[in-house]
């Protein structure tokens, strides 16, 4: 702050310093060299990129040449894994992770709004220092961690007792659904409140001004300011639930299932892509490149969600600056 | 003409009808948030009872020191704790310099251009990849290798500890990027221009006073990153991690199991017996993890308030 009076008045000085800087760039021998090593390293995430599309592409391509594209994405029928009786549409499995995207939100998009809420409007700063971290600690309990409990506590202790040992099967997705929403809770809660803490004091302030209560201010007045990074939260999570894999795997079950019914047996696509993962199949075989195709599919999903929720946070972020 | 002051008694700040009403509303909405902010904690309390109370009689130094068995009285996790140590410990060396690499050429050297636009998009996108994607790619190049026209691109390692470390590297590195973007931005221009002004070079500058500035940005985001490596499990199970490992791991060469995976493998079994030593094995895996979060939040409130 101190330096920004002094650099102004001597620009043709600061010309004349850039110019010598630029030519101490590289005045050492190997550094050079060094920076050329920083450059690879950029180039890494590049190739990861390139790496990720080609090989999921190059199988998918592969796939294709045995099912036609009208049979994956007309076709409702998933049945990969028994010989003779292949039927290979997506529609199942995109059901199955749709159920859990709906069911998890159901729990979570509440929940995780009203703690943005409570932090970012009525939590002293002392409390939310304390309340944040351990909210964040939710998500970084490893996801195997979270299967567990869906199945042997939530689908035993928690679902059965309410809705009836006969109803529920032991692999259901509202199991691995309430798990999931408690893993993206900090996800939505952490975005959504950093996005009401953006919210100038200004419109807080009219609002009072104006006699609305502290519930009206933060309901009508900054959630709706706050909105594009509320939605940005929400993809975000979605997007995370989508590519979840070891909760669905464990919890929801495996067989493809069409339905949006919480009380159900469903296979989301990272649910199938872990059984063929886990049954090592050959490759070459259809059951190798159909994890492709699934694989490419989640990917375009998830890829799909979270340039829109960048979008969003960019297109909107300027709004009140 | 003057007007009588008001009796006391006659007019009151408690607010009526329906600004009470909105008050009233105001103020229980409190309690309904609080409420709502702690459910997902009180679930991982409760979670974490639970797994108190089931993994604790089984948790013993027969159980740390013992290798996997049939009989779930037996089965310990000495192959799985060693393979996390091996896993994490490569991960560690491989994906960090690349991070600091790729971040201090960004904020530091990159030239503002399409190039590196590119690259910081291409980041923020790496970093929503789901895990098991990457296990894809790491089974499809590391484990198999990359062969085109009869040349060795890549070689194939197979299920080795070194296929697996280079599947979570890749998949910590947007992570740990940007975590290392972010603290290289918080160093302060002063520094840099004083250090410029002074006649060091921009290499000389980032050793001496951008990086020792950012450190502590640094280490947070990796230990963070470190610790979701730890618990990884799909990326593992998908590049055919999933053995069973009686021995310890001596190179980067072996086949290797982790906690997480051995948790999963537990888990799947129907008897109750292997539900109690995988409680016992989340145990042992939080330990590690919320060890690792205590760390970097440690690290990150010390250097805070300097």
């Amino acid at each position: 702050m101190a330096s920004e009076p002094t650099t102004a008045p001597m620009g043709h000085d600061a010309a004349l310093l850039q110019k010598q800087m630029q030519h101490s760039t590289f005045k050492r021998p190997g550094e050079l060299a060094v920076v050329a090593l920083l450059w690879l390293c950029g180039t890494i995430s590049l190739i990861t990129t390139v790496l990720i599309v080609t090989t999921l592409f190059g199988e998918t391509i592969d796939f294709f040449r045995e099912v036609s594209p009208a049979e994956f994405f007309l076709e409702t029928r998933w049945q990969a894994l028994i010989p003779g009786t292949e039927s290979f549409g997506i529609w199942e499995l995109v059901a199955g992770t749709a159920n859990v995207v709906l069911w998890s939100m159901v729990f979570a998009l509440p929940l995780g709004l009203a703690a943005a809420i409570y932090l970012s409007e009525y939590a002293h700063p002392r409390t939310r220092s304390i309340l944040k971290p351990i909210l964040e600690v939710l998500a970084g309990v490893p996801t195997v961690v979270y299967a567990f409990f869906a199945l042997t506590v939530v689908t035993e202790y928690v679902l059965r007792p309410i809705f009836g040992a006969d109803r529920v099967p032991i692999f259901n997705s509202l199991s691995a659904s309430l798990m999931m929403a408690v893993m993206i809770l900090p996800t939505i809660a952490s975005v959504s409140e950093d996005a009401m803490a953006n919210v100038p004091r200004e419109l807080r302030e009219g609002a009072y001004g104006l006699g609305a209560t502290r519930l009206e201010v933060a309901i009508k007045v900054v959630l709706p300011a706050a909105l594009s990074g509320v939605i940005a939260a929400v993809l975000l999570a979605i997007a995370r639930v989508i590519g979840e894999t070891m909760i669905v795997a464990l919890a929801a079950g495996s067989t493809p299932n069409l339905t949006l019914m919480p009380l159900e047996g469903i296979q989301t696509m990272t649910g199938y892509m872990l059984q063929v993962g886990l049954g090592d199949a050959a490759r070459g075989t259809i059951n190798y490149t159909s994890l492709f195709a699934v694989a490419s599919t989640l990917f375009v999903f998830t890829f799909a969600l979270n340039v829109i929720a960048t979008w969003i946070v960019n297109r909107f972020r300027e709004a009140y600056e | 003409m003057a007007l009588a002051p008001p009796q006391s008694d006659q007019i009151s700040l408690r607010a009526q009808g329906r600004v009470a009403r909105r008050q009233a509303f105001s103020r229980l909405s409190r309690y309904v948030l609080l409420l709502a902010t702690v459910t997902g904690i009180g679930v991982l309390a409760v979670l974490a009872v639970d797994t108190m109370v089931r993994g604790l009689p089984v948790l013993d130094w027969q159980f740390i020191t013992s290798y996997p068995s049939r009989n779930a009285v037996d089965a310990g996790l000495r192959s799985s704790l060693l393979g996390t140590v091996w896993v994490m410990g490569t991960t560690i060396i491989l994906a960090i310099p690349v991070a600091i690499g790729t971040a201090v050429f960004l904020e530091e050297f990159a030239p503002k251009g399409r190039f590196t636009s590119v690259v910081r998009l291409n980041i923020a996108n790496l970093a929503g990849v789901p895990s098991i994607i990457y296990g894809i790619l790491g089974l499809t190049v590391f484990v198999r290798g990359v062969e085109l026209q009869g040349v060795t691109l890549f070689p194939a390692l197979g299920t080795t500890i070194l296929a697996g470390s280079l599947t979570l590297a890749l998949m910590i590195l947007p992570m740990t990027v940007i975590a290392s973007v972010e603290a290289i931005r918080q160093v302060p221009p002063s520094i840099r221009d004083g250090s410029l002004a002074l006649g060091a070079t921009r290499l000389q500058t980032v050793r001496h006073h951008t990086l020792p500035g950012a450190l502590p940005g640094i280490m947070t985001g990796t230990i963070l990153a470190i610790s979701r490596a730890a618990g990884e499990t799909a990326a593992l199970i998908m590049i055919g991690a999933f053995a069973f490992i009686a021995f310890d791991n001596k190179s980067v060469n072996e086949d290797f199991t982790t906690v997480a995976i051995q948790i999963y493998n537990w888990t799947t079994r129907p008897q109750e017996a292997f539900r109690a030593n995988a409680a016992a094995g989340i145990i042992v895996l939080m330990v590690m993890v919320i060890g690792l979060n205590l760390v970097a939040v440690l690290i990150r409130e010390r250097f805070r308030r300097k």
